[in-house]
């Protein structure tokens, strides 16, 4: 079997220095996405444990998969999970679900959680879609912007574009940094022609590089049109897995002229945290109104 | 004296501006419905000859007008009608709109 380049690395994280057995909440938030699926378990309002996975051709299998990963290594039980929200593309299908929610509020509520309460603007770069969040201090979405028509700017069209180059998908970004002159982006707003674009100039002499920076270039440009759309308010922060990807990240802040916040975490985890954090609402709500 | 006092209450109270489109390779299609002035009275709803508006109860408990997921990425098409090229626009989900809420980008 040829290598997949495309493929990005699945990951988990867990806590080990919490006891959740005395916890009063323990809350779980699942995000099934297009491409990859999450689940992150908190304790008591903090993070406990994570898990990142590809979503496969079944949702609710990729739902379970998602927690397995986050529960792995944990003695924690999917029992113990007292509230668990849904979200994402795939959120219908999630079978342990108590409720839904839409990916546009978990993300507002997951980044005011991760880069703290600045956060005014959210540029979510999905798998097949991209979004813009506008929210206030608390995390309440107060303005968005949903593009899931087009792959052009989503991590779709960056794994189109590592298949079509055999370079491994983690590596686009820094590759497409290491250029001597920025070229002009890639004319194509749709990704099936941009990779037969992408080719041709492949054909013509161009570097790998170069190609590669064309490509981020074109994306950048995508998506800042969405942001202009919406107005970017600082503090700017994008989630997402393209948010690891320092080609467009940076041709982003380049075009918009405000900086990102730079992640300490894995960016691809804010839905489901943001699900999480929502279900602890959810969850005193109940207990409250008994 | 001010007023700071009430401002997390108004804060609570305010809902969202929603765009509900997409931009493709021939432009800018959104339909934006501005919670802070929509309270859910759904007589855009009645209105639309095409029957894209429903009026939900959203993640934060509140009523809104919102396009039907499934006419989301066809609003080019499904609005064609409303938009004559030789006469007068008469978008009737705005019309119908006793706030002013809705607004198409196109």
């Amino acid at each position: 079997m040829s290598p997949e380049y495309f493929r990005w690395e699945e990951s988990n994280w867990h806590s080990d220095d919490k006891d959740w057995r005395k916890a009063k909440m323990i809350t779980a938030g699942i995000d099934v996405g297009s491409v990859s699926s999450q689940a992150v378990i908190m304790v008591d309002g903090e993070l406990f444990a994570y898990g990142n996975m590809r979503t496969g051709s079944d949702s609710p299998d990729s739902a379970r998969k998602a927690m397995q990963g986050a529960l792995e290594g944990t003695d924690m039980k999917r029992e113990d999970i007292q509230f668990t929200v849904g979200t994402g593309y795939g959120r219908v299908n999630v079978p342990f679900a108590d409720r839904l929610i839409t990916e546009i509020a978990c993300h507002a509520r997951g980044a005011n959680f991760l880069y703290g309460p600045t956060v005014k603007t959210v540029l979510d770069m999905g798998g097949q879609d991209c979004k813009v969040i506008r929210c206030n201090e608390k995390g309440k979405v107060t303005e968005f912007l949903m593009n899931d028509k087009c792959a052009a700017g989503t991590g779709r069209g960056m794994e189109v574009m590592s298949e079509l180059f055999a370079v491994h998908i983690g590596e686009i970004g820094s590759m497409s940094m290491d250029i001597i002159k920025e070229p002009l982006p890639v004319s194509s707003t749709c990704v099936v022609f941009a990779k037969s674009e992408a080719a041709g100039l492949m054909r013509s002499g161009w570097s790998k590089n170069d190609v590669l920076a064309a490509y981020c270039g074109a994306m950048a440009h995508r998506v800042s049109n969405l942001l202009k759309r919406v107005g970017v308010e600082e503090d700017f922060a994008i989630t997402g897995g393209i948010a690891k990807n320092i080609g467009v990240v940076s041709r982003i802040e380049k075009e918009i002229g405000i900086k990102a916040l730079t992640p300490d975490f894995d960016t691809q985890i804010a839905g489901a945290l943001g699900g999480a954090i929502f279900a602890g609402d959810l969850l005193l709500k109940s207990r409250k109104a008994i | 004296m001010t007023f700071d006092f009430l401002l997390p209450t108004l804060t609570l109270m305010l809902g969202y501006i929603a765009n509900y489109g997409y931009t493709d390779g021939s432009g800018d299609y959104y339909i934006t419905i501005d919670g802070n002035n929509c309270d859910g009275c759904a007589k855009c709803v009645a209105a639309c000859p095409e029957n894209i508006i429903e009026v939900i109860l959203n993640d934060y408990d509140e009523l809104v007008a919102e396009v039907r997921s499934d006419a989301v990425k066809n609003l080019k098409y499904i609005c064609a009608p409303c938009k004559p090229v030789s006469s007068p626009r008469e978008l009737k989900c705005q019309m119908a709109c006793p706030k002013g809420a809705i607004t198409h980008s196109w």
